[in-house]
């Protein structure tokens, strides 16, 4: 997932990285709303909900601390099973197992990872304003 | 050289831009378990480079009003006040710059 270093670490790639890491974060919740509802036949096919865990990434060189995406996991969530005995993909004892996805929480989880991304392309259009400003100094 | 010619300014304009870069890196870490977020301690690290000292002992960790359950201190308001005071600590500074250069360049045209 981490790309590999180019040089010194400088703001457009800390920033750069830290919304990939975001968007990450955002994919994950959006397959999660997507497979919300899904059903499965057994237990161990069901949906679990994916999540994402982040790292810090310190660049020596510079001192700046950039981040990662640690990681996607599978949320060890029990599927919900329920009764009917008509539907195609019911097992022996005619039960079903839905995906465990709890849409509030994959909204928050989205609305956050929003909130992140704006504020990080906010810093990063200051900074990049400040240094326009600085070359153009004559 | 450069020193002598914008005297304080030089040096405030280069501690203005490392402090963006660790106010970017909080931001960026705003949702990294564990993480602690850092910021320079402006008046300590520009004295500490008048006197020719490094300046590593001015940045501090921050302190958080209300520390997050996994371990992360990054706060958003607060990294964004930070953020906006520094840059515009940083657009003065760079001013100040701007008006060395201009009387300098004044001076040299003579006019």
């Amino acid at each position: 997932m981490a790309s590999p270093p180019t040089g010194p670490l400088n703001l457009f790639s800390l920033a750069q990285r830290a919304m990939s890491a975001q968007l990450v974060r955002m994919n994950a919740a959006s397959s999660n709303l997507a497979n919300a509802g899904a059903v499965a036949g057994s237990e161990a096919e069901a949906y679990r909900p994916l999540r994402t865990f982040f790292a810090t990434e310190l660049d020596r060189a510079t001192g700046l601390a950039s981040v990662r995406v640690g990681g996607v996991y599978q949320q060890d969530t029990t599927p919900l099973k329920e009764h009917d005995p008509d539907h195609p993909l019911a097992d022996a004892e005619g039960n079903i197992f839905v995906a465990p996805v709890d849409e509030n929480a994959e909204m928050v989880e989205m609305l956050d990872a929003s909130r992140q991304y704006q504020n990080l392309v906010e810093a990063l259009s200051t900074a990049k304003q400040l240094m326009l400003d600085t070359m153009r100094m004559k | 050289m450069s020193d002598s010619i914008f005297g304080i300014h030089g040096v405030a304009l280069e501690l203005r831009s490392q402090r963006m870069g660790l106010i970017s890196a909080n931001i960026a870490n705003a949702a990294t378990p564990g993480y602690k977020a850092r910021d320079i301690d402006f008046a300590t690290a520009l004295k500490a480079r008048e006197a020719g000292r490094p300046t590593d002992a001015a940045t501090l960790y921050r302190v958080p009003v209300m520390p997050g359950l996994d371990g992360n201190t990054v706060e958003m308001a607060t990294e964004q006040t930070a953020f906006a005071e520094n840059a515009v600590g940083y657009a003065t500074t760079l001013q100040f710059i701007r008006g060395r250069v201009e009387t300098l360049t004044r001076a040299l045209k003579g006019d």
